[in-house]
C-alpha cells in the first residue's frame, strides 16, 4: 500500500514528474492566467493605471447597484421556489407509492436536457403576454379582451419563473438521492414507538432531508445567480437587467473591459463563498448515514391522494416540459408562432430556411461539433491524468492540483469568459478569434465536474491492482494505460458524454468568446433571438435537444445508467 | 539590393497616396475577376439587413457565379461595428463585404484606411453622385425607412396614431415595442434624427410607456405580425410590408413629424481573404439585376437609376422624410446609446 508517494523505487525513468508539471503548467494557463487578468482589469482605470474606480462605480451607479439587487432578487426567490417545488415533488417519487414514480423521477431529470436559455424561448411563445398560446387560451376561454394577460413573461416573476422551471431539477435529484438513502430504520423505530405515518415524516424524515434541502437550495441560488441565457432573452426586453446581462452590455462597442471584470469579480467572490458554505452543509449531512447497512426506506401509502399526487407531479413536469416543447413543436412547423399549428396550416418552411436558407447554420453546427468532440476528448483524459495523480497521491504537489482542477466550480461562465478574452486577446497566447480559446472555456468549465466524476471512479479501482503492475516493472503510466484505463472505461466514456452535451449547450462563456467565423449552436440561437427569428430558434432547438437527447441515452447504455444524474453535477447557461 | 529596394519603395509612396486620395477609375468587371473569384471559392458579407432578405439575396448570387459560397454574418449595425472592431483588433481579417444600416460606420472605417475603394462603371453611371463616397470607398446599396405600423386587429385604423408625438397617449401604455439603438443601426439612425427633431423629452416620455424593448430594427414588425404588441415606435418599413403582402394585419404610418430616413451603405475591406469574390459580389448587388432583386424580393428603395421601386409601395418622394446625418450620428452614438439606457433602462 505504500509504494505511492515520491519515495518509490524506480526503475528507469518514471515520467511521472513531467507530466504533473506540464499539467501544472496547463491549469495555470487555464485558470489562473485569465482569472489573473481579471483582477489586474478590474483595478485598472481604461488608461490602465491602478484604481478603485471601477468598484466605486459599481456600488454607486444605479445602473449597476439596480442589476445587483434585481439579481439577488432573482436568486433568492429561484433558490426558495426550488425547494418549494423539489422537496414535496422528490419525497413523493422517493417515498411514497405514487404511480408512475419512476417515470416522473426520470422526467425531471429529462427535462434538465433542456439548455436554459431555449426554455426561456420557449415560454416567450407561451406566456408572452399578447401572442403568448397560453394568454390566447385564457383569452378564449373567458372571454377578456384582447389587451389582458393571465401571464406577462416579460417581467422580474417570468424570469424568476422560467429560470426555477430549469432549476429545481437540480434540487429535486439531490433530495431524491438524500431521502433515497435515509435509513429505513429510524422511521421503523418511529413507527414502532407508535408515531404515525405523518408523525414519522415530520419528525424523522424531514428534519433528516433538511441539509440536502439547504445545499439545494445554494445550489440553485448559484445558478440563478450566474445564469445569463433567459434574463437576457426575458428581462432585457422587461426593461431590466441582471449582472451578467449588464456584464455581456459593457462588451458593447466602446467596450468597458475594465468595469466588465469589476462586475464580474463581485460574482466570482460570491460564487466562491456560497460553494464553501455547501460544502459545509454537505459536509453534516454526514449524521443521516451513520451505520454501514440500511434497510429499504419503508413507502408511505398515500391511499386517495394518489391520483391527487400524480396530477400534481404532472402538473409541475408541464412546466419544464410538456408546455414548452408543445411551443416550440408549434413554432417549428407554424406559419405564424402565435398561432396553433394545423394540418392545413403545417409548414416545414422554418426547417427548410434553417438548414438550406440560413448560410450559418452548417459552419455553426460544423464548429459546435468540433469544440464538443475535442473539449470531451481532451477534458476526459486531462481530468482522468488528474484524478490518477490525486487518488493514488503519485507525486507531491498532488493537493494543489486537485484544488486547481476544482476551482473552475466556482467560476461563472460569463466571468471566465470575460478572463479569457482579457487574457487571450494578447501575447503570449493570441487565441481570440480561435476555436482555440473556445476549446479552453469549455474545457475549464467542465473539468471540475469531470474530474469528480472520475476521481469518484479511481477510488472504485483498487490500488493493488496498479502496484503489481509497477511491482512487475511496468512504468506508471504504462500501468495506468494497461491496468487501471480499461477498468475505468465506462466512467471515462460517461465523462465523455457529459462534456460533449455541457459544450453543446454553453452560451454564456460563448457569447463574450466567439466571432464571426468561430459561431457555434448556441450563440446563433441566441443571435437569431435577436432578430425575432422564431421558426429557426424552434427548429435548432429542438435538433440541438435531440442531438443531446441521443448522447445521453447512447451513455446511459455504455456508462451504465449514471450520466443523467451526473448532468446534475453542473448546468450551463 | 534591400537599400534599393527601399528607396524604390520611398518613391512609389506619393503616387500610392495620390490614388488613394483621389476617386479610383471605374472598373469592368472583366472574366480575369471572376475567375480569382470562383478560386477564392467563398465571400463572407456582413449585414444588417433581414436574413428572409439577405439569405435569398446571397442564395441569387451563388447562383449566378457558382462556385463562391456567400458566408452571410446578420447582426445589428452596432453590433457589426463593434465585432469589426473587435476582429481587427485582434488581427483577425474575416470581414470581405460589409454593409452597415447605420452609415456613420464608414466613417472611421474610412479614417482608418480599412476601406479598399471599388467602383464599377454600371455604379459611376448609374447610381446617382451623392450615394458614393467621393473616394469611391463605400456606396448606398439601398434605401429604407423607420417607420411607425400598427396591427389592425387590435388597433381600429380610426385610432391609428398619426405621428411620434401620439404614441405618448396614456392609452398605448404597455402596447409599444421598439427597437434598441445599441443593438440596430436603424434605430440609432432613427434615435437620433427623433432626438434632434423631438428632442431627448420625447425619448424620456416615451420611456415611461412600458415598451416593450427588442433589439433588431427587424424584431418590431415580427412582434407585430404576431400580435404581441398593437403598435411598433420603430422598425425596417420594409419587413412590415413584406409581412402585410403576405395576408398579415399590419398598416404603416408614415409620422406627421416625418420619418426616419436610413441609407445602407456597403463597402469592401482592404485587408478582405477574398477581395476578388468581395468586389464580384458588391457588383453584384450594385448591378441592375441585383438591386432588382432587392426591391422584387423586399420593396426596399433601389440606389440604381434603371431599377424601379416596387409596385404598391408609396413612393419615396411622397414621403416625409426626417434628415439623415451621419457625422452626428458619429458623434453622438455614446451619448445616445447612454442616454437610452438611462430612459429605457436597458
Amino acid at each position: 500500500m505504500s509504494v505511492a508517494g515520491g519515495t518509490a523505487p524506480r526503475r528507469g525513468f518514471d515520467f511521472s514528474r513531467p507530466v504533473l508539471a506540464a499539467v501544472m503548467a496547463l491549469l495555470v494557463v487555464l485558470i489562473v492566467l485569465p482569472m489573473g487578468w481579471l483582477v489586474v482589469y478590474a483595478f485598472s482605470s481604461p488608461d490602465g493605471k491602478p484604481t478603485l474606480g471601477n468598484f466605486v462605480t459599481l456600488f454607486t451607479d444605479p445602473d449597476f447597484v439596480d442589476p445587483v439587487v434585481t439579481t439577488l432578487t432573482i436568486a433568492v426567490s429561484v433558490g426558495v421556489i426550488c425547494c418549494l417545488i423539489a422537496a414535496p415533488l422528490g419525497w413523493l417519487v422517493a417515498r411514497t407509492d405514487m404511480p408512475l414514480r419512476r417515470t416522473v423521477r426520470t422526467l425531471v431529470m429529462a427535462s434538465l436536457v433542456t439548455p436554459p436559455f431555449v426554455g426561456a424561448i420557449a415560454w416567450e411563445m407561451l406566456a408572452a403576454p399578447n401572442s403568448g398560446l397560453l394568454n390566447q387560451l385564457w383569452r378564449a376561454l373567458t372571454g377578456a379582451p384582447s389587451d389582458e394577460a393571465l401571464l406577462n413573461i416579460y417581467s422580474l416573476e417570468g424570469v424568476i419563473f422560467v429560470i426555477a422551471c430549469y432549476t429545481f431539477p437540480y434540487v429535486f435529484i439531490l433530495v431524491a438521492n438524500a431521502l433515497d438513502r435515509m435509513p429505513g430504520e429510524l422511521e421503523d423505530a418511529s413507527s414502532m414507538l407508535g408515531a404515525g405515518t405523518w408523525d414519522t415524516a415530520r419528525r424523522i424524515t424531514v428534519p433528516l432531508a433538511l441539509p440536502t434541502l439547504l445545499a439545494g437550495a445554494l445550489v440553485a441560488f448559484l445558478q440563478a445567480l450566474n445564469l445569463f441565457g433567459s434574463p437576457a432573452i426575458l428581462a432585457i426586453p422587461a426593461g431590466f437587467n441582471t449582472l451578467t446581462t449588464k456584464i455581456w452590455s459593457l462588451f458593447g462597442y466602446p467596450p468597458k473591459l475594465e468595469l466588465a471584470a469589476a462586475a464580474s469579480l463581485p460574482l466570482l467572490v460570491l460564487t466562491v463563498f456560497l460553494l464553501r458554505a455547501q460544502a459545509m452543509v454537505l459536509g453534516r449531512r454526514g449524521y443521516t448515514v451513520v451505520g454501514a447497512k440500511y434497510g429499504e426506506p419503508r413507502l408511505i401509502k398515500l391511499g386517495g391522494l394518489r391520483i391527487p399526487a400524480l396530477a400534481l407531479a404532472l402538473i409541475v413536469l408541464a412546466m419544464p416540459l410538456f408546455l414548452p416543447y408543445a411551443a416550440l413543436f408549434n413554432t417549428a412547423f407554424s406559419p405564424v408562432a402565435s398561432r396553433l399549428v394545423s394540418f392545413d396550416t403545417l409548414t416545414l418552411k422554418n426547417v427548410q430556411f434553417t438548414f438550406v436558407g440560413l448560410s450559418s447554420t452548417w459552419p455553426a453546427l460544423q464548429n459546435t461539433f468540433f469544440l464538443a468532440t475535442t473539449a470531451a476528448t481532451l477534458g476526459a483524459l486531462l481530468a482522468l491524468i488528474i484524478a490518477y495523480i490525486v487518488a493514488r497521491k503519485a507525486v507531491p504537489g498532488h493537493r494543489a492540483l486537485a484544488f486547481l482542477a476544482t476551482a473552475p466550480l466556482a467560476i461563472p461562465g460569463i466571468v471566465l469568459g470575460v478572463g479569457l478574452f482579457l487574457g487571450y486577446t494578447r501575447p503570449p497566447f493570441t487565441l481570440y478569434g480561435t476555436l482555440w480559446i473556445l476549446l479552453i472555456a469549455f474545457i475549464t468549465i467542465e473539468l471540475p465536474s469531470a474530474y469528480q466524476q472520475l476521481g469518484s471512479a479511481f477510488h472504485a479501482v483498487h490500488p493493488e491492482l496498479e502496484e503489481a503492475g509497477r511491482m512487475l516493472g511496468a512504468s506508471r503510466l504504462r500501468t495506468l494505460a494497461d491496468i487501471t484505463a480499461p477498468l475505468l472505461r465506462s466512467a471515462v466514456i460517461a465523462t465523455w458524454c457529459f462534456i460533449f452535451v455541457a459544450v453543446i449547450r454553453e452560451l454564456s462563456a460563448a457569447v463574450i468568446l466567439f466571432t464571426s467565423e468561430t459561431k457555434v449552436l448556441s450563440v446563433l440561437i441566441f443571435d437569431l433571438k435577436e432578430s425575432g427569428d422564431v421558426g429557426a430558434i424552434a427548429v435548432l432547438s429542438l435538433a440541438m435537444v435531440a442531438i443531446t437527447t441521443l448522447v445521453i441515452v447512447a451513455a446511459n447504455r455504455i456508462g451504465g445508467g449514471r450520466a443523467a444524474a451526473r448532468l446534475a453535477a453542473r448546468g450551463a447557461g | 539590393m534591400y537599400r534599393r529596394t527601399l528607396i524604390q519603395a520611398a518613391a512609389l509612396l506619393p503616387l500610392g497616396a495620390r490614388v488613394v486620395s483621389a476617386a479610383p477609375p471605374p472598373e469592368q468587371i472583366t472574366p480575369e475577376l471572376i475567375e480569382a473569384a470562383k478560386k477564392e471559392g467563398k465571400v463572407s458579407y456582413y449585414t444588417a439587413m433581414d436574413l428572409s432578405v439577405a439569405e435569398p439575396m446571397a442564395k441569387a448570387f451563388e447562383a449566378k457565379y457558382p462556385g463562391i459560397k456567400v458566408r452571410v454574418e446578420r447582426t445589428g449595425a452596432e453590433r457589426l461595428f463593434n465585432r469589426v472592431a473587435q476582429e481587427y483588433g485582434s488581427k483577425i481579417h474575416a470581414v470581405d463585404v460589409i454593409n452597415s444600416s447605420d452609415a456613420s460606420h464608414f466613417l472611421p472605417w474610412k479614417r482608418q484606411g480599412w476601406l479598399a475603394p471599388f467602383v464599377t462603371v454600371d455604379m459611376a453611371e448609374n447610381i446617382p453622385a451623392d450615394m458614393i463616397d467621393p473616394d469611391g470607398l463605400y456606396c448606398n446599396q439601398r434605401t429604407h425607412l423607420s417607420a411607425i405600423a400598427y396591427n389592425t386587429k387590435l388597433v381600429a385604423p380610426a385610432d391609428a396614431p398619426k405621428g411620434f408625438k401620439d404614441l405618448l397617449d396614456p392609452k398605448w401604455m404597455g402596447k409599444l415595442v421598439k427597437g434598441h439603438p445599441a443593438y440596430s443601426g436603424t434605430i440609432m439612425t432613427a434615435t437620433q434624427q427623433l432626438s434632434r427633431d423631438l428632442g431627448w423629452e420625447y425619448f424620456e416620455k416615451l420611456g415611461k410607456q412600458k415598451v416593450l424593448q427588442v433589439q433588431s430594427a427587424t424584431e418590431p414588425p415580427k412582434k407585430i405580425e404576431l400580435g404581441e404588441r398593437a403598435i411598433a415606435v420603430d422598425g425596417s418599413d420594409y419587413l412590415f410590408w413584406m409581412y402585410r403582402d403576405k395576408g398579415a394585419p399590419i398598416e404603416v404610418v408614415y409620422a406627421v413629424e416625418g420619418t426616419p430616413l436610413i441609407h445602407n451603405p456597403m463597402g469592401i475591406f482592404k485587408e478582405a481573404p477574398s477581395p476578388n469574390a468581395a468586389r464580384l459580389l458588391f457588383a453584384w448587388i450594385m448591378s441592375a439585376e441585383g438591386q432588382s432583386f432587392i426591391v422584387d424580393l423586399s420593396g426596399q428603395f433601389p440606389a440604381h437609376k434603371k431599377v424601379k421601386a416596387k409596385a404598391g409601395r408609396p413612393e419615396l418622394s411622397s414621403i416625409k422624410t426626417l434628415k439623415e446625418d451621419p457625422e452626428a450620428v458619429e458623434k453622438q452614438a455614446d451619448e445616445i446609446k447612454a442616454k437610452y439606457a438611462r430612459y429605457f433602462k436597458v
